[in-house]
């Protein structure tokens, strides 16, 4: 049983005593202590009053916290929650955690609460992230509840989200995602979702854990898995995701997870994609508007500057990457004073193809073509923060579908680079 | 006297003409030494480039910078011009075989000495090449780094990095090949310990701010903290 290797001997016996379940929710830490009690509470919660008469247990799989995350995650018990009195628990809810070698990384995690799951034969599992403090219990019925009752394979998240948040996300990730797979799917990079047991199964057997996907970007990967697989896949509007204070804004970090995984899905699914297929239909359930329009400052200028640096700087590795086309449009762009800049989407399409075929080509190191597209994000995000300073909801909605508009009308072009017409 | 003169000139011609006799047979051998060799040559750098072409040599050499360097100096790829100097290697010890069937006294010993010289230069080239290829990717991996940081001069940083590791290359290749080893391994630890000693000070004593700054980032960084501190957008 190769996949159960990366369990401990304690945890397989902890697993045990489990037994059989048919609902496993994974919980991955890393020095979570202050959030975390709420999120495990809300999540025993929202299992006891939705699924009552399943088997289910929580798997906590931490990274080596060393501010009592996992006791915390043992401690946290329902007689904390103020829920209806007419829930009662029919079954024993487990609550167990681990702590897996060579962590804090997410991918590591998913594989061990993935093993857990397949080891305990559960029907269906969900994954719900640390940083949700904004969990409700329903938010366990919206993602589980389609795969236990209608057999969908995997349910992804849409949430409530303030309007410069995820950037990155509403930039790139989505979009390209759209364009390149065809499937509609809002955060494809998600850190609540839930899938079947045999998904699970499925991905488990995959030959990724010993690469870097396996370790950054897993989440991003099993969807498009799941995607090019031609899954049944939906999505759950689950309500507000807050911005963590203190969220982690290490853009090249978030880069190589985000973008250096998709640009090495599109490596490996290559004939998934470049071939013409059906789009794949991805229902959100209880959608309403995703944007939240509260006050927010963010300091521009200081991102101009840096993207006018990085154009400056990296003048040698651009030309390497980029047609002399776009590079001479993007130099242009970088000496226009603030008050004129706009990265307008046909452009920053253009540049993020020729990224995606210089990192196929691998016409420098890959790592260094992801790291190449930090400045020029940074330009992007600048552009999209003016363009939607004052817009509402739904003009912010209609700028990022026009955006992703251009990214499907663009395709041909990824498709010409990528084989090296450009 | 007519008759010594005569007798002396037919010995001579008789010892030139068997001269001749015993040298051309080694002339002709040499000869065929040379036309062989030259043809094994071939065969070699035809299969070498082939091999580099589909190991696609030149797109590494491309990703090093080596390829631009080769460009500017108007030298052909970095595949030719390693089957040339395969080409070039065995023919010239085709070349020293050929002379040495000669039997002209003392060549032995040089040919000896420039078979046993190959090994070394195989390997001086090999630390070369790899020792470029390092420094291509670190001195681009420091630029990139400093840049998305907004560290001030990243170009400088890169350039720093460039030149120490070609300075380590190429005092190793030296050091390979015996060429004044120990002056080379001098003037490198000199300008290597020269250069940490400038920095150390500098970023000491003129950057004491900084470098605590630093420090205090890179090692006192909890979850959640950019390294740059520079990005407050949420990216995901």
């Amino acid at each position: 049983m190769p996949e159960t290797s990366i369990l401990s001997d304690d945890f397989i016996r902890e697993l045990m005593n489990v037994g059989e379940v048919d609902i496993v929710v994974g919980v991955p830490t890393y020095n979570d202590a202050a959030a975390v009690g709420q999120v495990v509470q809300a999540v025993r919660a929202g299992l006891l009053q939705y699924f009552p008469r399943a088997r289910a247990v929580i798997v906590n799989a931490d990274g080596g916290s060393r501010d009592g995350t996992q006791e915390l995650v043992r401690a946290a018990s329902i007689s904390d929650l103020n829920i209806s009195a007419d829930v009662h628990a029919l079954r024993t809810l487990h609550s167990i955690s681990t702590q897996y070698d060579g962590g804090p990384a997410n991918g590591i995690a998913l594989h061990t609460i993935l093993a857990a799951a397949d080891l305990l034969q559960a029907k269906a599992c969900a994954v719900i992230s640390p940083e949700s403090t904004m969990i409700e219990p329903q938010w366990v019925e919206r993602l589980l509840n389609p795969v236990i009752r209608d057999s969908i394979d995997m349910v992804l998240p849409v949430y409530r989200r303030h309007k410069f948040d995820g950037l990155l996300i509403r930039n790139l990730i989505y979009p390209l995602t759209r364009a390149v797979y065809g499937c509609h799917v809002r955060e494809p990079y998600p850190s609540d979702f839930a899938f079947s047991g045999v998904l699970g199964s499925n991905f488990l057997s995959q030959d990724i854990w010993k690469q870097e996907q396996g370790r950054s970007g897993t989440e991003l990967w099993f969807a498009i898995s799941t995607i090019t697989n031609r899954c049944k896949i939906t999505q759950s509007f689950l309500g507000t995701k807050a911005r963590p204070e203190n969220a982690p804004t290490d853009l090249v970090k978030a880069m190589r997870e985000s973008a250096g995984t998709l640009f090495a899905s599109m490596e490996t699914f290559a004939p998934a994609w470049s071939s013409a297929r059906e789009p794949l239909e991805a229902p959100c359930r209880g959608c309403q508007p995703a944007v939240s329009l509260e006050p927010l400052r963010l300091n521009r200028k200081r991102l101009y500057q840096m993207f006018a640096f990085g154009m400056k700087e990296l003048e040698p590795v651009f030309l390497s990457i980029l047609t002399p086309e776009t590079h001479a449009e993007l130099k242009r762009l970088a000496e226009l004073p603030e008050d004129r800049f706009e990265f307008a989407p046909d452009i920053w399409v253009r540049t993020v193809y020729e990224f995606a075929a210089a990192y196929h080509r691998a016409v420098i190191g890959r790592d260094h073509v992801v790291q190449a597209l930090v400045p020029l994000f940074r330009g992007r995000a600048v552009t999209f923060l003016t363009q939607n300073r004052e817009a509402s909801a739904e003009e912010v909605e209609s700028n990022i579908e026009s955006l992703c508009q251009t990214f499907e009308h663009e395709k041909p072009y990824l498709l010409q680079s990528w084989n090296g017409g450009k | 006297m007519w008759q010594n003169f005569i007798r002396e000139l037919a010995r001579t011609m008789d010892e030139i003409v068997g001269s001749l006799g015993r040298f051309l047979p080694r002339f002709l051998e040499m000869l065929l030494i040379l036309l062989v060799g030259w043809i094994i040559a071939y065969v070699l750098k035809v299969i070498v480039r082939s091999l580099l072409k589909i190991a696609r040599f030149d797109r590494l050499s491309e990703h090093t910078g080596t390829t631009q360097l080769l460009r500017g100096a108007a030298l052909p790829s970095l595949t030719e011009l390693v089957s040339r100097f395969v080409f070039w290697v065995a023919w010239f010890g085709f070349i020293l075989l050929g002379i040495n069937v000669l039997g002209v006294i003392g060549i032995e010993q040089h040919v000896a000495s420039f078979f046993g010289f190959l090994p070394r230069l195989f390997a001086a080239l090999f630390i070369l090449f790899f020792g470029l290829l390092a420094a291509s990717f670190f001195s681009r991996a420091s630029l990139l780094s400093a840049v998305n940081a907004g560290l001030p001069s990243p170009r400088l940083i890169s350039w720093a990095v460039r030149t120490m590791i070609i300075l380590f290359v190429v005092s190793m290749a030296f050091e390979e090949l015996g060429i004044g080893s120990h002056t080379v391994s001098v003037a490198f630890t000199l300008t290597f310990g020269s250069l940490m000693l400038g920095l150390s000070l500098a970023f000491g004593l003129g950057g004491k701010d900084l470098a605590r700054k630093y420090l205090e980032k890179r090692f006192g960084r909890e979850k959640g903290e950019a390294p740059d501190g520079g990005d407050e957008l949420s990216p995901l």
